[in-house]
């Protein structure tokens, strides 16, 4: 659930509004009233019924998979254009530019912070995970941007634009962009 | 290409959940308003329809448009389903325009419509990360909220733009739907209020961000000849553009600004553009839109624009593509008190107060975001308002501008991948 941000207010703490946290349970039913008189079915009220949908994708990274590979071996790796040296942080096997093929390359380790957010909210699978940072990173020599999760500070107050960080690799590979992860540099 | 008219114009109300109805019933309220404000419009006239909407997953429901199209009562005519994210809505009217200016349809209906309330807000969150790159920036952030909150921190690095700034949008927009009876929120709303409502994604929070909605749109746009038979205020598109540009926001480029008429190469010297804090799309469909409508200074040949604010960042990040003000000006732009409407008082000191109102009917902040029809909503509120006829459709003369004789509608997906605008103007 989404966290608050803000510090204690002085005032006193009533809150009218508050609500109970919403959730998809709810009770099973086997008898659904019915009225004698068919004129009084458009004032029913709506049955609304839970549905549960599951997918289990074998979702192929395609040309994208040496760079997952590359996550695995503690590598970032980009891709650079032949033609027109154009060097993509985030890989991309075609040049956006001049349509050439590109070329695999590795990435620096070390960055910069070029803008950031903290996030307390989010999507359903990353709900446990807040809050966490994210960041699109900067390199030297590279065109286009990476975009990261940030760990190692508690709140937006301690990330700066412009900021060093340097990446950090899980051991145990997921074959997930968060493979890769950055921290401040000291 | 022949010219196209917009003749009527409807709106369901926008819900955070619609359980007493279907999508295609949603449809068929909007339609019937529709139709409704045009009695010299029979059904037989209708030529075909475009329909819109922007996930599967919130419908869980493959082919709803020809669903929505049969219970219109529109087949065998033609239809088709256009889809573009955030921008789906733009897109569709856009659609319709197309339909009708190629000779291929006399009168064209858009259509559109979602339903988010069919999931809780963070599984809703999900469906619309998915319009985000699967391969490197879902698995990642996986949120748009987050994706938005990047680009306005990097606006603020860049031009000093401030989250005050940011909460005078919200106010002005919520401020503004208190006389829509079509919206879903309508708050008397302080810039402290903003501020002190819960963080959501650094520096956004809960009521920088629109809300998630059930609702549908529909707009009926014709050729001169019939516009001329069905209304007596017809109202003429006399600009199209759309933009694009690549989905994942960290490979946007740093090149020179694209410049609009009234600009000069030497007021971004040293602008890297687009960056994160810009959208290229944005500009690239304004000013597609302006050359075909014969604008060469927006802010002073434009009297109102109902503008795609998914956030209070994106609306000011929108100022300065659609050239209403220069890059990186938008924070000041809002604060000058340029954007907000004459005659309501927002409790806030403005000097230069309603220069060009935006977002008069209150934008997605406070009408909601039921994003299929979210596009054509603003076109219907825009027609409205050109037509002076705010006080018949809302119930109240509040937000009827005095002059209105030219509005822009914006329409923006993803982190601006997709945008269109459109120009609409009286036509008699
Ligand atoms: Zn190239």
């Amino acid at each position: 659930m989404a966290k608050i941000f803000n510090k204690a207010k002085k005032a006193p703490r009533y809150n009218p509004a508050a609500k109970l946290e919403e959730v998809m349970t709810g009770t099973t039913v086997f008898n659904v009233p019915f009225p004698k008189d068919l004129d009084a079915l458009k004032d029913m009220s709506p049955i609304v019924i839970k549905h549960p949908y599951y997918v289990e994708y074998l979702h192929s990274y395609g040309q994208d998979s040496p760079f997952f590979a590359g996550l695995a071996n503690r590598k970032i790796l980009g891709t650079r254009c032949p033609k027109c040296d154009y060097t993509y942080a985030t890989p991309r096997m075609h040049c956006t530019h001049c349509g050439e093929e590109t070329n695999w390359v590795e990435i620096p380790q070390e960055g910069r912070v070029h803008t950031f957010t903290t996030c307390y909210f989010g999507s359903e699978e990353f709900l446990k995970e807040t809050p966490f940072h994210l960041v699109l990173v900067e390199f030297d020599g590279v065109d286009t941007l990476l975009l990261a999760r940030l760990i190692g500070v508690d709140g937006p107050e301690d990330i700066r634009i412009g900021m060093k960080i340097r990446a950090k690799f899980r051991r145990n590979s997921q074959l997930k962009p968060t493979d890769v992860y950055f921290v401040p540099v000291a | 290409m022949r010219p196209v008219y917009m003749v009527s114009g409807g709106v369901s109300k926008f819900e955070k959940a619609r359980p007493d109805a279907t999508f295609q019933k949603m449809v068929k309220e909007a339609f019937d308003y529709t139709m409704g404000d045009v009695p010299r419009l029979k059904p037989s006239m209708i030529d075909g329809s475009v329909g819109s909407y922007f996930s599967d997953h919130f419908t869980r429901q493959l082919m709803a448009g020809i669903m929505a199209t049969d219970y219109l009562g529109l087949c065998p005519k033609p239809n088709k389903r256009i889809e573009g994210g955030g921008a789906t809505g733009g897109l569709c009217f856009q659609g319709a325009w197309e339909a009708v200016a190629s000779g291929r349809m006399d009168v064209c209906v858009a259509f559109g419509f979602e339903t988010m309330s069919h999931v809780q807000t963070w599984k809703g969150n999900e469906f619309i990360a998915l319009a985000s790159d699967v391969n490197f920036d879902y698995p990642v952030g996986g949120f748009y909220s987050g994706y938005y909150a990047m680009m306005v921190n990097r606006h603020m690095h860049e031009f000093g733009t401030t989250v005050e700034q940011l909460a005078m949008v919200s106010v002005k927009n919520h401020m503004n739907a208190y006389a829509n009876p079509y919206a879903q929120k309508r708050k008397k709303l302080t810039i402290q209020d903003v501020r002190n409502s819960t963080m959501v994604a650094y520096p956004l929070t809960l009521l920088d961000i629109c809300v998630m909605s059930d609702g549908a749109a529909v707009c009926i746009l014709a050729s001169e000849e019939m516009a001329r038979k069905l209304t007596d205020r017809p109202v003429k598109i006399t600009g199209v553009g759309t933009g694009t540009d690549m989905m994942r926001m960290a490979d946007r480029p740093h090149g020179d600004v694209i410049l609009a008429p009234n600009e000069k190469k030497s007021d971004y010297k040293n602008l890297k553009y687009p960056g994160v804090h810009s959208f290229r799309a944005g500009r690239s469909a304004g000013l597609q839109a302006y050359r075909m409508a014969g604008i060469t200074d927006p802010k002073k040949e434009i009297d109102f624009v109902e503008l795609h604010d998914a956030y209070t960042s994106s609306e000011i990040q929108t100022y300065e593509d659609l050239a209403l003000c220069k890059y990186g000006e938008g924070g000041k732009f809002v604060e000058e008190g340029h954007p907000f409407m004459p005659q309501i008082d927002y409790g806030l000191k403005l000097k230069k107060k309603g220069t060009i109102p935006v977002n008069p009917s209150g934008g997605l902040i406070a009408c909601g975001h039921p994003v299929g029809a979210t596009g054509l909503m603003q076109a219907v509120f825009a027609f409205w308002q050109i037509q002076g006829t705010i006080k018949k459709h809302y119930g109240f003369p509040d937000l009827q501008l005095k002059k209105a004789n030219r509005g822009l509608i914006h329409s923006h997906a993803g982190t601006g991948t997709y945008v269109t605008v459109s120009i609409m103007e009286r036509g008699w």
